[in-house]
């Protein structure tokens, strides 16, 4: 009976093992052969957090803290919990509507899922965050998170510190995978230049999450975790008090102040103007504020220090000189004749000293700002008979100007330095087609012509000159905490730079007497000081401006340059202020200010009498109302382009328009000459070019 | 009856199934254990306080092992006697779930009493093997007889079809289980070629495109037909033959297939299995048609098999080590207590966890072949092919649809899965098969 069919056993037997064969089979392709299922259960499961370090701190150089940490707050929310929340009332507390409320909502669960806290309003005002505080219970699933912000307990340095936001895609590729979608990354300023020191190490805890996206505790109890590691603190040159009368001063107006310590070139204070309040973009209102400034066209979010260019004009003639002199050109006691013009080459350049005598040597052509002396010179100096021509000589001057710093990126420690302009051979010979000589660029010589610095180059010069030959890149950042052999970033900044080798010390006092005499009996006669031997420049650039195809013609930049005390110089300052006038009016006061104020820790009484006028006076161009008006309609208008929508143009069509259109300054009239004429002391040299005829 | 007393209880009983029976229940009990324990929950106490899942299954163990003892105790014949009563029993606890079930999780398969639940169509499959194998012991059936086959079917149909009115379609399908059955007592092959057959054309309606397979099946009945009309001379039965096979064949492909998918079979189960061969639902729009909300999404249907298919990848060759799964323990996988159990095996101990596992059933369902052939009673032999083969049916389809070889259906592992009827089921199969292996040199026939 059994034995009946008895084979078909085996055939189950068999069925039974290959049906077990082939699971075996699957198996070993699921766990053995395809790797990728490990990486997807971690995915899955584990949720790497990133544990956010404190940033550094920057302090002055008297250890008062430019910027600090403070805690501020988020309202979060996680979406499937606040189901049962009082909509009206939050509503009515942060000031929003329903319709908001649930558009805030869905970004919630979009961005971070049901489950997860998403910040539902950023940075509450302290008002807001107690009432909101008070109120909580009301609202379950949104909770009050901290957040750390940085805070300027000064309201000073803007400029200097930059800001920090959230790193974008640039960054974020640049990076190489190191920053992730809303990591905090300094973005200009010091936070930027330092942001590998100042951000310290971030840390990774890796939390477990289930099912539901929900964290239930520590991966293998933090065995793969790392700590966060705080930032570490810089400690800076700058004089925060020094720095916030350098922006009082320049505030109202466009145009920079530098102050540099020339033993170390480390840089005592930096201001901009128009400037801003370092606060404004760190509360609430940041993007707002953000904004707002980046659509002015004063732009008072560009550094003018380090990103404004202007003409020298007569601050540089004592580098003109002193190139000469190391070159051999000319020697101190040399002078030339002068009685109002330089017609050494085709076209006149007019000098504002009359008087015999003025040009008989170096000490008094600087004190005078001799403009045909220093014609005289630069032609010296391209025309050098050691050199095969002018061409030759034009680059060894090239050389010698980029060794000063000028034409190139000083290298500051602070992104986005411009270079402004050294013409070189190729400019010229683009422009006259290689046919030209040292007359072609005579102005060159008082500062004129296609030459342009940054103030922080002028600044660096009077470094060279208070020196005596040599100078250390300008920085801010004196020393980094716990400082090790991978801090590479301050080495360029300790190393000396020595430009002029082959002037005994005895011509550069000479250069310096000459500087001196512009602060006692020349040019700069406002910048005394009593009891401190200042050594100073002071120059005057004319410019002009294109505004619905007119050409305005623009007061003069002010500018003033100057070191003190002579004999052991503590501070170098450059000063230019746009379109105020000569350089006596309003930069030499400012820049002597500065001096005293360091120097003697205060300002006399009658002085302070001085900030306040200077402080409070608005020496804005009125045409740049006139620009705004015009920058914006033009913007509401491609707006209006883009989309369609008219709430932006509106105001600016004549129909609804209640607004006053500005119209188009009229050109300055012409009078300086004569004032010059009766200030003929007390003012820097104007321009001289032949466009102006006295 | 006289010498049936305690010392005897053990007598003739084969040790290895008890054995292997343990095991696995422990194996059972450490996955589900492994499940729901979390961190810093004393083991000890609630392994006894009755409120976590491993502790139930604990209990069901204790009753399953209460009942396998007196299983042990009874005589052997009484099977024998009261199978088609339990049969009749069976039927009875299936039809009535209709007036009284629970709808529990979509199944209406489910009496619930107080607070214990008992889901008859697992507790039929006792009773249809016993059933099933009473008939076929029987000395009148003659086993060469369509009515027999016939019949045999009609005890395994029956509640299989009561099962898929339930909604429970993966259970019904066990039942296909015990063809395996008659195959060994003397089905004739001829009857598993054409199931063989179906499912081919079946699995080929759901890969190809209608009208290519239409084309196809036209093709093969031409040149059966032509090579047919040279080998033989009958020639009017080839043709009628042929006609009549490939008639069959576009009937099955083209209203059979589709009537099954959009009537009888629910849309869960319709998404199952075209996920599992990766194809979108080309009768999702029919479903639709009728005013229902549409299918949605097939991401769900295929985001259990992915998430298991990530457990048990996950765990390597070696495995991630017990309770250091993450994927089980935060319930990425549904139903992995019942269901996809072996998903926790799989990640805890790797490939070679799971291969013992495996090699342990396959050590079971051989021992159980074994024994169903050294039985003299032919009712014995059939009961024990009847278990081997529920068991098999269970085991390889929960373990390939976890892999993702099958559509998934929810069919338990045997002893490892958490289920107190389940269970008790499978212990009961098993205990009266070592019960009617222990007495089979007492039976003549």
């Amino acid at each position: 009976m059994s034995v009946f069919n008895q084979s078909r056993s085996n055939i189950i037997r068999l069925i039974f093992l290959g049906l077990f064969l082939i699971i075996i089979v699957q198996l070993f392709n699921l766990q053995v052969i395809q790797g990728k299922y490990k990486q997807l259960a971690m995915d899955n499961a584990v949720f790497p957090k990133v544990k956010y370090p404190d940033r550094g701190i920057i302090y002055d150089r008297k250890n008062r803290p430019i910027l600090n940490n403070t805690i501020m707050y988020d309202l979060v929310v996680v979406p499937n919990e606040a189901k049962k929340t009082d909509t009206f009332g939050l509503c009515g507390i942060l000031g929003i509507d329903t319709a908001e409320y649930r558009k805030r909502m869905l970004e919630a669960r979009y961005k971070n899922g049901p489950y997860r806290p998403s910040i539902f309003e950023d940075l509450l005002e302290p008002q807001l965050q107690a009432r909101l505080d008070e109120n909580l219970w009301k609202f379950p699933g949104f909770a009050l998170v901290e957040r750390p912000v940085r805070v300027y307990p000064f309201n000073a340095a803007a400029h200097i510190m930059g800001y920090i936001g959230e790193a974008d895609s640039n960054i974020i590729r640049r990076s190489g995978g190191y920053y992730h979608m809303g990591d905090y990354v300094g973005r200009n300023g010091l936070e930027a230049y330092y942001e590998r020191v100042l951000m310290g190490q971030r840390g990774v805890e890796f939390l477990l999450k289930d099912n539901k996206n929900r964290l239930v505790g520590n991966y293998e109890k933090g065995r793969y975790d790392t700590p966060a590691v705080r930032g570490r603190n810089l400690n800076t040159f700058i004089d925060i008090e020094l720095q916030q009368l350098a922006e009082k001063l320049i505030s109202g107006k466009l145009g920079a102040v530098v102050a540099l310590d020339p033993k170390t070139g480390g840089i005592l204070a930096m201001a901009s103007g128009p400037n801003y309040d370092p606060n404004s973009l760190t509360g609430p209102n940041k993007q707002k504020n953000y904004a707002h400034m980046v659509l002015d066209v004063k732009a008072p979010l560009l550094n003018r220090a380090i990103q404004g260019f202007y003409p020298p004009g007569s601050t540089y003639k004592p580098l003109g000189a002193m190139i000469a002199l190391d070159e051999g050109v000319i020697k101190p006691q040399s002078g030339i004749g002068c009685t109002g013009a330089y017609y050494g080459c085709n076209r006149v350049v007019r000098c504002t000293e009359h008087w015999q005598g003025h040009s008989a040597n170096l000490r008094l052509s600087i004190a005078w700002s001799c403009n045909s002396f220093f014609s005289d010179v630069f032609r010296k100096t391209l025309d050098n008979p050691a050199y095969s021509g002018s061409r030759a000589g034009l680059v060894k001057w090239n050389e010698y100007m980029h060794a000063f710093g000028f034409g190139r990126r000083i290298g500051v420690d602070l992104p986005s330095e411009i270079t402004a302009n050294v013409p070189d051979t190729t400019q010229y010979d683009k422009e006259y087609r290689r046919s030209w000589n040292s007359c072609t660029m005579v102005t060159i010589g008082i500062g004129q012509d296609k030459l342009t610095a940054t103030p922080l180059q002028m600044a660096n010069a009077m470094a060279i000159v208070a020196n005596k030959g040599y100078y250390y890149i300008p920085h801010f950042v004196k020393s980094i905490e716990n400082e090790n052999e991978k801090d590479t970033v301050l080495r360029r900044y300790r190393q000396k730079h020595e430009v002029l080798t082959h002037i005994p010390d005895d011509v550069y006092d000479i250069v310096q007497q000459g500087m001196q005499d512009v602060v006692e009996h020349g040019t700069a006669r406002v910048a005394q000081i009593p009891g401190i031997n200042i050594c100073g420049k002071t120059g005057t650039a004319e410019n002009k401006t294109v505004l619905d195809g007119k050409v305005i013609q623009l007061k003069d930049n002010s500018m003033f340059v100057c070191f003190a005390p002579r004999e052991d110089p503590k501070i170098c300052v450059a000063v230019v202020v746009q379109n105020a006038g000569y350089g006596a009016t309003w930069a030499a006061p400012i820049g002597s200010l500065i001096v005293e104020k360091y120097l003697t820790d205060s300002l006399r009484t009658e002085r302070v009498a001085e900030v306040k006028r200077i402080s409070e006076a608005n020496i804005i161009p009125e045409y740049f109302e006139r620009l705004q008006y015009k920058t914006d309609s033009v913007r509401a208008f491609k707006w209006f382009n883009l989309t369609k929508d008219s709430s932006y143009i509106k105001k600016y069509l004549p129909k609804h328009g209640s607004r006053k259109v500005p119209s188009v300054p009229a050109p300055v009239a012409k009078k300086v000459e004569k004032e010059q004429m009766i200030n003929k002391n007390l003012y820097a040299k104007r321009t001289t070019t032949d466009k102006r005829n006295p | 009856m006289n010498n049936q007393r305690n010392p005897t209880i053990s007598k003739g009983v084969d040790s290895t199934l008890i054995w292997l029976y343990l095991l696995l229940v422990a194996i059972g009990l450490l996955s589900i254990f492994s499940v729901t324990y979390h961190e810093g929950d004393d083991v000890l106490r609630s392994f006894l306080n009755f409120k976590t899942d491993y502790s139930k299954q604990l209990i069901y163990f204790f009753v399953s092992i209460l009942i396998g003892l007196f299983i042990l105790l009874t005589d052997s014949k009484f099977f024998t006697a009261t199978a088609n009563i339990w049969y009749a029993v069976g039927i009875l606890l299936l039809l009535l779930v209709f007036p009284f079930h629970t709808e529990v999780k979509g199944t209406e398969s489910i009496i619930r009493f107080g607070g214990f639940q008992l889901q008859p169509a697992e507790l039929c499959k006792v009773f249809v093997c016993l059933a099933l194998a009473k008939y076929l012991s029987r000395v009148e059936t003659d086993f060469s007889k369509t009515s027999s086959h016939l019949m045999a079917a009609g005890i395994i149909f029956l509640p299989a079809l009561i099962t898929v009115a339930q909604k429970e379609t993966g259970l019904a399908l066990v039942f296909l289980a015990f063809f395996l059955v008659m195959f060994r007592e003397g089905l004739p092959a001829g009857y598993l070629i054409i199931g063989f057959s179906l499912a081919v054309l079946v699995v080929a309606t759901l890969l190809l495109d209608k009208n290519v397979l239409a084309i196809t099946l036209t093709a093969i009945a031409l040149l059966a037909l032509y090579f047919g009309w040279r080998f033989t001379r009958q020639r009017r039965e080839l043709v009628i033959i042929i006609a009549v096979v490939w008639a069959c064949c576009v009937g099955v492909q083209r209203f059979a297939v589709p009537f099954i998918f959009t009537k009888v079979l629910q849309k869960h189960q319709v998404e199952r299995i075209f996920s599992l061969i990766g194809r979108e639902n080309p009768y999702a729009k029919l479903n639709t048609v009728e005013g229902d909300e549409p299918v949605v999404v097939k991401k769900d249907t295929d985001y259990n098999v992915r998430q298991s298919k990530i457990a048990i990848g996950s765990g390597g060759f070696f495995g991630r080590g017990f309770l250091k799964g993450t994927q089980t323990r935060f319930d990425f996988v549904p139903e992995q207590r019942t269901d996809f159990i072996f998903c926790t095996i799989g990640e805890g101990f790797g490939f070679l966890g799971c291969v013992v596992v495996l090699g342990i059933y396959a050590f079971l369902l051989l021992r159980m072949v074994n024994i169903a052939e050294r039985q003299r009673s032919v009712f014995s032999r059939c009961y024990a092919y009847g278990v081997a083969s529920v068991f098999f049916f269970h085991i390889a389809i929960n373990i390939c649809m976890t892999i993702g070889l099958a559509p998934v259906i929810g069919i338990p592992l045997p002893f490892i899965s958490y289920g107190g009827t389940s269970l008790i089921s499978f212990t009961t199969m098993l205990f009266i098969l070592v019960r009617l292996d222990a007495d089979r040199q007492m039976v003549l026939r």
